[in-house]
């Protein structure tokens, strides 16, 4: 699981804008879904992003 | 007994400076205080109470347990469950919960001196904000990461929940109102501004083209091209404003301002997020950060000197920012920073979702709103570091200072802050702006600090009209993206709670529903922002209050939530630490809510107020500001509205003590545990409720 420190401050840097890791989505699907469909980075990008700011008016709003 | 000394002395240490701080500070007696005594100050509170109180909270109260699973890890599927290292987290939250309220909040309490506010966020935040942030962060994570609405109505019954829902609501207008009021606030009669806060929507969507179809997901590119856009529209914006064409041009009236803004807000809703929302939230995120730190480090190196006195005359209520006395109206000018209703929206959206260990939770929940509270802190400090005259200029009403230089000049000098017209001029002209008299809504006052504080680093002189608007970008920016992302989230708050009365209401599919929904909620919020925006006061005096208001309402029915919680938990014996802040925040709210109402002050009292204009309407006279009859009706029945406002924000505090009350004793005659946490249940996956 060990990163190396740039992978880190990018996913930290994507965090802060609520974007999860790629890999670690990569890894989940792996270790616990073998042989599913899994999205490309785009599908997952588009995902994410939709989930954050439209999903539902849960996501994404900010504070004041 | 070393072993004590070496676990406590360093703390002990850090104590010790913390007083000594506060004594220079409270003792100042006129002598010129440096303000990097209210920075070292706040560090060692915060400090001490992320030490101390946050492990107390953790350990004694909550009962974290780094062997339970999180829904992160019980629930974990790559997407909305991750567990996620716990300074990414930290900085995911703090990216959310920190905004424009604990920039903004500060510099208004700032009439009062430094002092009596610097005490509020600062023992505010240890007692109250963080532990409302702390709480609701932890009982979320207990259930799945279950959002504030399902919480209440799972703790506290069914029409608790409906209150607290449409409570939500009601403060979701009010919040985007004045969010957008002081926008208007900022941008009007000023070119340069707008055409730079202008040029960021057609560079967001060249952001949001290049991100979805040219090189998908490249959120690091796409923020590095907004950069660079971004200072381009600051240099050439110099130009713009000065071109005989292009000035008058983005040179708009508040009113003007205010429609667009309402558009705006109706447009920016309905279109694909990805189209303008998300780069545009990428840029302002990054941004604010950015701008965060780079305020911290400019004051640790200029160390400036507070010219604005410890504590003004101003405690009485007489103000020109806003009116009231300190108590209760300094707690509800203050909310971002010290404690903030809001957030509990926030620690029980995604963050619990992500938490890796339990463990993780105190620095989650207390120490991010820690943090925040040190923003607000940077905050008053820039608004205490420009010359008081500067500051009741920029942030008195017209009413009170006029608006030519020579008038602003001898009302402010009257006030007691001397100042001369050259200055006025002259600091205008060093912004770049036509004028700052009665530049209301702390954003432009906060942009003098930050341009002071930046132009001594870099740039000298001749850099502070960039870094003044840069300053206001960087605030319009992510409140652009607060108006846009909050219409999105009060439209669907106000499907849910139609659809409790015409359930087809709630369908997402169709677009009617949508459509209705967000013209609605742009309506509400647009007509306070006009009402606002029309304000012979400046719309701050009112409109701050009621948000202030509705902001620690939430906050109090958070921390009854909290309380009820510990009470099924059966901890009632620690339910101190989230009674005591709550008894305050309502206290606060129910007496500011009423002072509004009733105040025969009519600066204060909505009604008085409207009586006042009420009886001249009736002998069919005209009063300043107004100008025409239709005018005078129209400040009257805005005044009975934001009354009723009021009362009904009371209504909803005293219906939420009722119910957390009688959860409370209810919980506490039963003979054991009634919370509702979720366990993982005996197959791996399922999860299943503990009986009640």
């Amino acid at each position: 699981m060990k990163r190396g420190l740039r992978a880190q401050l990018v996913h930290a840097g994507q965090m802060l804008v609520g974007m999860p890791s790629y890999d670690a989505y990569l890894a989940h699907m792996r270790d616990h879904h073998p042989g599913e469909a899994v999205m490309s980075y785009r599908e997952f990008f588009n995902d994410r992003q939709a989930a954050r700011f439209g999903g539902g008016g849960r996501g994404g709003f900010r504070c004041c | 007994m070393g072993g004590i000394l070496k676990q406590h002395g360093p703390w002990a240490i850090l104590a010790v400076l913390g007083a000594l701080s506060l004594a220079v500070l409270a003792a100042g007696n006129g002598e010129p205080v440096n303000a990097l005594w209210i920075v070292a100050a706040a560090v060692s509170i915060h400090l001490i109470a992320f030490r101390y109180y946050s492990r107390y909270l953790a350990g004694r109260v909550f009962g974290l347990n780094r062997n339970r699973e999180t829904p992160a890890h019980r629930r974990n599927d790559g997407l909305d469950y991750v567990p996620t290292n716990r300074y990414v987290l930290f900085g995911h939250h703090f990216a959310a919960i920190a905004g424009a309220g604990p920039l903004v909040g500060p510099v208004l309490a700032a009439q009062m001196g430094y002092l009596p506010g610097m005490l509020w966020i600062l023992f505010g935040v240890v007692l109250a904000g963080a532990v409302q942030d702390f709480i609701i962060l932890f009982i979320s994570m207990r259930r799945d990461g279950r959002s504030l609405g399902e919480l209440i109505r799972m703790e506290l019954g069914a029409t608790a929940g409906v209150i607290a829902l449409f409570g939500a609501f009601m403060i979701m207008v009010i919040i985007l109102a004045v969010l957008a009021l002081i926008v208007v606030r900022a941008l009007a009669e000023s070119p340069w501004g707008l055409f730079t806060v202008a040029a960021t929507m057609p560079l967001a969507v060249v952001m949001g083209i290049y991100g979805r179809f040219i090189r998908p997901g490249r959120i690091g590119e796409m923020s590095a091209i907004g950069l660079v856009g971004l200072v381009l529209a600051i240099v050439y914006g110099q130009s713009v404003a000065a071109s005989p064409v292009w000035g008058p041009i983005f040179t708009l009236t508040p009113v003007q301002l205010c429609w667009i803004l309402i558009a705006y807000g109706g447009i920016a809703s309905i279109l694909p997020v990805w189209l303008l929302l998300a780069p545009r939230d990428y840029l302002s995120t990054f941004l604010k950060i950015g701008a965060i730190l780079a305020l911290a480090i400019g004051i640790l190196i200029m160390q400036p000197t507070l010219q604005m006195p410890a504590v003004s005359r101003f405690v009485d209520g007489s103000g020109p920012v806003w009116s009231g006395s300190l108590f209760p109206f300094l707690f509800i000018t203050i909310a971002c920073g010290a404690v903030s209703g809001f957030h509990a929206l926030i620690a029980s959206g995604t963050t619990p979702k992500l938490i890796d260990n339990e463990m993780d939770a105190p620095l989650i929940g207390y120490g991010a709103m820690l943090m925040e509270s040190f923003v607000a802190i940077i905050a008053l400090i820039g608004a205490s570091i420009i010359d008081p005259g500067v500051y009741f200029t920029m942030n008195s009403p017209a009413a009170v200072i006029g608006t030519t230089a020579e008038s602003a000049a001898a009302a402010v000098t009257n006030l007691g802050f001397p100042i001369d017209s050259a200055t006025i001029t002259r600091t205008a002209q060093e912004v770049g702006e036509l004028t700052i008299i009665s530049r209301t809504g702390g954003a432009p006052t906060l942009a003098v600090a930050m341009a002071e504080i930046f132009s001594h680093m870099i740039g000298g002189a001749a850099m502070k009209a960039f870094w003044y608007h840069f300053a206001i970008l960087f605030e319009a920016l992510f409140i652009l993206t607060a108006v846009d992302a909050g219409t999105r989230a009060g439209r669907f708050m106000l499907q849910d709670l139609i659809g409790l009365a015409v359930p087809s209401f709630r369908d997402t599919a169709t677009l009617a529903p949508g459509l209705i929904a967000t013209a609605l909620c742009v309506a509400a919020w647009g007509f306070f922002l006009y009402q606002g925006v029309t304000d012979p006061l400046g719309g701050v005096n009112t409109l701050w209050p009621l948000f202030g208001i509705s902001n620690q309402m939430l906050a109090a029915v958070a921390l009854i939530l909290g309380t009820v919680v510990l009470f099924r938990m059966k901890k009632h014996r620690f339910a101190w630490t989230t009674i005591l802040p709550a008894s305050w925040l309502v206290l606060c709210t129910l007496t500011a809510g009423w002072q509004k109402v009733a105040s025969a002050d009519p600066r204060v009292g909505f009604l008085s107020h409207a009586k006042l204009y009420s009886e001249k309407l009736a002998a069919g006279e005209v009063m300043a500001p107004a100008k025409s009859i239709e005018e005078m009706a129209r400040i009257v029945f805005n005044d009975r509205i934001d009354a009723a406002l009021c009362m009904l924000f009371m209504t909803v505090v005293i219906a939420m003590v009722f119910f957390g009350i009688k959860a409370c004793w209810r919980a506490y005659l039963s003979d054991g545990v009634t919370t509702q946490e979720v366990h993982a249940g005996p197959d791996q996956g399922e999860t299943v409720v503990l009986a009640s």
